[in-house]
């Protein structure tokens, strides 16, 4: 058990300058489940509150019961001595334990812990194998996850007989009625914020109506109040209306993330006196039984919310997100630039051939360096994720990028890029995904045929490394051994891989360009090498389709989210991941790394984006608005914002360090799959399923926004429309959507895309 | 998205106030009965509103494919998958891109898929060519410049086989009749047509395949000549790009050099001339369009060499296989028809020693290839000498051509390959063909074997019939000739050398300053036809290398003996002296010479010149 110790030391040797790759814990996951989770729990903060340190304890104490039961005395005694724990204190921590300090009343005890994770993976009907994995996974990873887990995902049966206690099934019809009623008639203030009520009444009065096997009641119900309800619902209602048997509960589970989670509405202090005052005049407690059992409601103090304001930011599937999980700080800034020492004089013939006025050149270049220099308040600390250390080859690539990025055209309003569109011909509908590399020198395509193929899109051919047994022959002292190690016999313009045996949905180059992940409907997420074109490694866990992954922007790390609603972080050496971060309600549909490689977005089929917090696997923003899933997701370059496309054809633009939404970008008519920043963020370009290109200015839409405190605070604030102003442009392509997008180093845009014939 | 109607036969329900589609309960009986159960009213609806909601499920389920695949239409394929992820069993047979028609039927208000029972043998059988999937690439194209559109136009999406137009078409039965037809002269008109037209790329798969179709007119000459006129019409045009096609084109033609044609059954068949024209045309295509598919030198010479050394296949096979490789340039004589000549040489022997009646046919034949094989290995020696001696020039004045020189050549470093002949020694470089080739195949061992050992051994084969004739004395660099070669019987010294024996049959130095007949008179064919006979008995005052020392033809006579002299390795034998007679040649008043047919008269090709081939009077000859 010496896992126990390795809590304080890896904290230790995270504040250490060297750097050490996040994987201590979970490298004996596999083996004994029990150790795995207590070295990784202090990585994990507890999201249900306590402090860790308490925790820790208990899980020990949880443990050292569990050995005692199974008679295994002498590991018993090694455990309490290396814990330090004594006989009494583990007595009276059990019993404290079971009392309080948990979301949930039986989940401190460590045996009803570890028998109730098996009754919850064994008993998972069949019908149901996302949920029972899911939760299988979550315990062996981290098992602080089980208390978030039992408040927000208990199992099915629980949540379903949460309905049984109901009222006289005709007269639901009456209630609502009632409610609307009143609603309609109170002020117009109120009005709106208490109209956030009608959709979650209505879906949980409706399935309770199915659950009690009343079917024509419910029919009768959905029929007269269906049209009712905000236009942004429909899909939802679409699923809702075909579900009138009880046995159809269990196995819908889009129904069941909208039981297992509350909805949460932010209501004003007054609307919300008022309704309570109503529905205790009119002894209405079957609403009021459901508003206290299955919504959250966030009461703030001040101004009622106007409609716009509420539409803005509803929609997703669970209401919107509590204030108190956007609390938390998030460290935006960008980490510090390593050192490199440009090679001066080469930077300056080249400043001079071009323009003949290398002075400027020069100064341009120091102001770059002394920007890097400084660092950033809003930084995270430089070794906060340990990263990994720059290669020779790396850094040459940085003094090519800051060369290049000396000729980077300044993009405006007044300056929009050029659009060099790559046409993917004869795909047959088969492309899936698309990755530029960072120099756009290769490009990678995910088909739905479970190939992918990588392009050079420069004259340079691409080459394997030749065979073992050649590169024996090969003199290594050599200046150019690198050269030679290639065999000229391969060089063609492209590659194909072979290995998933499903549609490969997500490619994402490593940022130095040798190695390309995947991640396919097969459930894996695979490397491939770019000196060998071979499967390096292929990363399972996921088990259901893994929709999108992408490297961080240091390499060696990636994340991938899937169908199994989860997202993981892993690290190119380990075959099992390093953090799960779990919370999203449905399908986990895209996945970026926040530039300072501390961060993770996940945009998902809930209508979420979250933002997750590496270091420590915790989500720290949930932003709603979105009214579709969300297939794009994209950070600007100076970490700041984040812009997220969905299939309703709108952009929408957040404030990462306040959580807010600050802008709402329409014009699309079909999903947005691309979102692209240029390189100084000047422009958000974005790509949709309806075959075009739009810019976007978006220095005006972060500039126009008023960030005093009040909006920071309370989180509502006022949308201009304004997305025509900021429509820089709109580019059609003739019948090829618009799957990728990419700025070069010196802000060409390229776009990529399939054509279709038909 | 709501219905799933295609996949089972569906009843719309006459219910107006629900969105979906609905299975009815008479459809689930239906069914039900289909399969022998019986089931009640009751059951029928339930079962009914559980498949409806099954197969809303399975629809929404698949629609998240669809939208991760960046779609807008819901193929089979994502439901498919839907149903594979709930452990349900999928739905075979509506993988096809094409729209299934859903159809009404009127009496029984019944909808139904309209699905066509398809021949399978007619499908595999048809002739026309399928419509290929065409490779998925990636184009590139500036679409909007500092935010204006870019009107340059993009080109057409590239087809596996682009669909012909009418006017395409038409062309095609015009030409594929013409060039088959009986019609001499419209014959002419296609194939010139076919050669400059720079509009039929899209038509180019359809003649590839007319040009296949040579395996199935094997029994008439006359086809298959026009068919090959029709690849060197092809080859020659300009506009058309070949691609992988040559590799069809290639295998056609190899055809016409190797197969016992059914055609060469009857012995008044010239299928000789066909195998010289399409060995002629072989290597056209080769020099030509050789760089197109990687590895075609080398696949054509295995096959090649695998016929020649196949003693089960006729003769006329190998002698096939001797001019293509012949055609192919000398380096492909020296690797596979020169260490494959011992071998070969004592099957060639025993056809020619057996002088039954019944093998009359099939020694015709031998000396067919035997003298296919002489002018090979002569130009082989010439074109090797001359390599030397051109690097000899090239590594400098006064560095005599030792075997290092060779050496260089072998290496076809750049400034020593480029030979007068541009077309048998293609800047290509063979070299270069023979390293793209896989490895442990026989040329890795091949090493080369400098020329006094070659002509040694050359010269116990053929003795005098050799026309190029270089001294045999003791060879260059030390090594010792292979084999006797010492003064060989009925060999004449010439009379301008000197008397000493020993000088005279010292090679003369491989230097720069050699004296190798073949460049000197213009002609380099003379050399060849130097081996015929007269000169054997009266030429005392012989040079070393004889140019036109035969008589004129107009002045021969009509008889002619001769040696050959065969001798085989290690094992001296007499000299075979051929005895034949033949019809005088026809006057030749229109054409120049053709003075391989008197050389070796058997070969008769004295009555069926090729002319076809431009400026080749000379069949085996390269046009150069």
């Amino acid at each position: 058990m010496a896992a126990v110790q390795d809590g304080p030391m890896e904290l230790d040797a995270e504040k250490e300058a060297k750097p050490e790759i996040l994987s201590d814990g979970t490298s004996n996951l596999s083996g004994n489940t029990a150790s795995g989770t207590l070295s990784s729990s202090p990585l994990t903060a507890a999201p249900a509150g306590g402090a860790p340190k308490m925790e820790d304890q208990q899980t020990l104490i949880a443990v050292l019961q569990f050995l005692k039961r199974n008679k295994l005395s002498e590991s018993v005694e090694i455990l309490r001595r290396e814990a330090g724990l004594g006989e009494h204190q583990e007595g009276s921590q059990a019993t404290d334990g079971s009392g309080g300090g948990k979301g949930d009343g039986d989940g401190g005890d460590a045996n009803s812990l570890l028998s109730r994770v098996s009754i919850t993976s064994a008993a998972a009907p069949q019908s149901m194998p996302v949920k029972s994995d899911c939760i299988i996974n979550i315990f062996r990873c981290d098992l602080p996850f089980m208390f978030m887990l039992s408040e927000d995902q208990p199992d099915v049966s629980v949540v379903l007989s949460a309905y049984s206690q109901q009222g006289d099934p005709p007269l639901y019809q009456v209630y609502y009625s009632g409610l609307k009623n009143f609603i309609e008639s109170v002020l117009d203030c109120h009005r709106a914020e208490l109209s956030q009520l009608f959709y979650p009444l209505f879906v949980h009065m409706y399935l309770e109506l199915v659950y009690n096997n009343h079917e024509t009641e419910a029919k009768a119900f959905f029929d007269k109040f269906s049209g009712d309800q905000e236009c942004y619902y429909q899909d939802d209602l679409h699923i809702l209306c075909g579900l009138t048997k009880k046995e159809h509960l269990k196995g819908n589970e889009v129904l069941l993330d909208f039981r297992t989670s509350r909805f949460v509405l932010h209501i004003s202090r007054d609307s919300y006196q008022l309704l309570k005052r109503h529905l205790q005049e009119r002894h209405n407690n079957q609403i009021w039984n459901i508003i206290q059992e299955h919504l959250y409601i966030d009461i703030f103090d001040g101004m009622p919310r106007s409609k716009s304001q509420i539409d803005s930011m509803s929609g997703s599937l669970a209401g919107e997100a509590k204030r108190e999980v956007n609390k938390a700080k998030v460290f935006y800034g960008l980490l510090k630039e390593p050192e490199i020492e440009v090679p001066l004089d080469d930077e300056d013939d080249e400043a001079e051939n071009e323009e003949g006025k290398p002075k400027k050149k020069k100064t341009k270049k120091d102001s770059l360096g002394s920007k890097s220099k400084k660092q950033d308040p809003n930084a995270p600390q430089q070794n906060r994720i340990p990263l990994p250390e720059l290669k020779d080859s790396d850094k040459l690539d940085k003094i090519m990028y800051m060369k290049e990025s000396t000729k980077r055209i300044r993009l405006g309003p007044e300056n929009l890029p050029s659009i060099c569109f790559y046409t993917f011909l004869n795909a047959f509908q088969g492309l899936t995904a698309v990755d530029f590399t960072d120099d756009s020198s290769l490009l990678a395509g995910g088909f739905a045929d479970s190939t992918v193929r990588v392009w050079s899109v420069t004259p340079k051919k691409l080459r394997k490394v030749k065979s073992a047994g050649e590169l024996n022959v090969i003199e290594k002292e050599s200046d150019d051994v690198l050269e030679r190690i290639m065999d000229e016999k391969t060089a063609s313009e492209s590659k194909i891989l072979h290995g998933h045996s499903g549609p490969v949905y997500g490619v994402s180059f490593s940022p130095d360009r040798n190695y390309l992940l995947s991640s396919s409907e097969d459930g894996t997420v695979r490397l491939w090498s770019l000196q060998t074109f071979t499967c390096l490694v292929g990363y399972k866990g996921h088990n259901y389709p893994v929709w999108d992954t992408h490297f961080s922007p240091f390499g060696y790390y990636f994340v991938s989210g899937g169908h199994d609603r989860v997202a993981r972080l892993w690290a190119t050496d380990h075959y099992q991941p390093l953090r799960i971060f779990a919370g999203h309600l449905a399908d986990v549909t895209c996945t970026r790394f926040h530039p300072n490689s501390n961060y993770v977005a996940t945009g998902s089929t809930d209508r979420t984006v979250r933002l997750w917090d590496v270091l420590n696997a915790n989500c720290v923003r949930i932003l709603t608005g979105h009214k579709g899933p969300i297939h794009s997701l994209a950070f600007s370059p100076n970490g700041k914002f984040l812009a997220s496309g969905s299939t309703d054809g709108r952009v929408l633009l957040w404030d990462i360090g306040h959580g807010l939404m600050i802008g709402e970008l329409k014009g699309h008519t079909d999903t947005i799959y691309a979102l692209k920043f240029s390189r100084d963020g000047e422009i958000l370009a974005s790509g949709s399923m309806d075959n075009t290109v739009r810019l976007w200015d978006s220095m005006k839409a972060f500039d126009e926004v008023e960030t005093d405190d009040f909006t920071a605070t309370t989180g509502h604030i006022h949308l201009p429309d304004n997305s025509q102003e900021l429509l820089l442009g709109m580019y059609h392509s003739k019948s090829t959507p618009v799957t990728h997008l990419h700025f070069t180093r010196r802000n060409l845009l390229l776009a990529a895309g399939a054509y279709n014939s038909q | 998205l709501h219905t799933q109607t295609d996949l089972t036969i569906v009843k719309m329900t006459e219910r107006e106030e629900r969105r979906f589609a609905e299975v009815p309960r008479e459809s689930i009986k239906l069914m039900a009965e289909s399969s022998g159960v019986e089931l009640s009213e009751e059951v029928a609806a339930l079962l009914a509103e559980d498949v409806c909601y099954r197969l809303r499920e399975a629809t929404q389920n698949s629609s998240q494919f669809m939208r991760h695949a960046k779609r807008r239409k819901l193929s089979v394929e994502d439901l498919n998958r839907a149903l594979r992820w709930s452990n349900t069993e999928t739905i075979c047979g509506y993988g096809a891109q094409d729209a299934l028609p859903f159809r009404p039927l009127k009496e029984g208000e019944l909808f139904f898929v309209e699905d066509r029972e398809i021949n399978l043998v007619e499908l595999a059988l048809a002739t026309n060519i399928p419509k290929g999937c065409a490779e998925t690439m990636v184009r590139v194209h500036v679409s909007y410049l500092d935010g204006k559109g870019n009107l340059e136009p993009q080109g057409t999406v590239p087809t596996a086989v682009q669909s012909l137009s009418e006017d395409l078409l038409k062309y095609y039965q015009q030409i594929t009749r013409a060039i088959l037809g009986e019609d001499p002269h419209l014959m002419k008109v296609a194939l010139l047509d076919l050669q400059s037209n720079s509009k039929i790329a899209a038509l180019l798969p359809y003649f590839v395949y007319v040009i296949s179709g040579v395996k199935s007119v094997s029994h008439d000459l006359d086809q298959l000549n026009r068919l090959l006129h029709m690849v060197k019409s092809l080859v020659q045009n300009p506009y058309l790009y070949l691609g992988s096609y040559v590799r069809s084109l290639v295998s056609s033609v190899m055809y016409c050099i190797l197969e016992p044609l059914a055609a060469s059954i009857n012995p008044l068949n010239d299928h000789w001339t066909l195998r010289d024209y399409a060995a002629l045309l072989l290597s056209h295509i080769f020099w030509t369009h050789g760089d197109l598919v990687s590895g075609l030198y080398h696949q054509i010479l295995l096959s090649l060499q695998k016929v020649l050394s196949d003693p089960v296949r006729p003769l006329c096979s190998h002698y096939g296989a001797v001019v293509g490789l012949h055609a192919l340039g000398w380096k492909a004589v020296e690797r596979v028809l020169y260490p494959h000549l011992p071998a070969y040489w004592a099957n060639l022997q025993a056809v020619l020693d057996d002088y039954s009646v019944s093998n009359a046919q099939v020694k015709a034949d031998g000396h067919k290839v035997y003298g296919a094989i002489l002018v090979a290995v002569e130009r082989l020696l010439k074109m090797k000498a001359l390599s030397l001696t051109l690097a000899a020039e090239g590594s400098g004045a006064g560095l005599p051509g030792t075997t290092t020189g060779a050496v260089g050549f072998r290496e076809n470093s750049p400034g020593l390959s480029p030979p007068p002949e541009p077309l048998s020694e293609p800047p290509l470089g063979i070299a270069s063909h023979l390293q793209a080739g896989g490895a442990g195949c026989p040329w890795e061992e091949w090493t080369p074997v400098s020329l006094p050992a070659m002509y040694c051994e050359l010269y116990s084969f053929f003795g005098d019939s050799l026309a190029v004739r270089f001294s045999t004395g003791p060879p260059l660099g030390g090594a010792t000739p292979p084999g006797p070669c010492q003064p060989l019987e009925g060999r004449k010294e010439p009379a301008s050398s000197a008397p000493n024996l020993e000088n005279t049959r010292k090679m003369p130095q491989l230097t720069a300053s050699m004296n190798i007949s073949p460049r000197r008179d213009g002609s380099p064919r003379s050399p060849l036809s130097s081996s015929s006979r007269p000169g054997r008995s009266t030429s005392q005052s012989r040079d070393i290398f004889p140019k036109a020392r035969f008589p004129l033809p107009q002045a021969g006579p009509p008889a002619f003996s001769f040696i050959i002299g065969g001798r085989q390795m290690g094992r001296r034998c007499q000299g075979r002296r051929f005895q034949t007679s033949f019809t005088p040649t026809p006057p030749l008043t229109t054409h120049p010479p053709r003075a391989y047919a008197h050389k070796l008269p058997v070969i008769g090709r004295v009555s069926k010149p090729v002319r076809r081939w431009t400026c080749s009077h000379y069949s085996l000859h390269l046009p150069l």
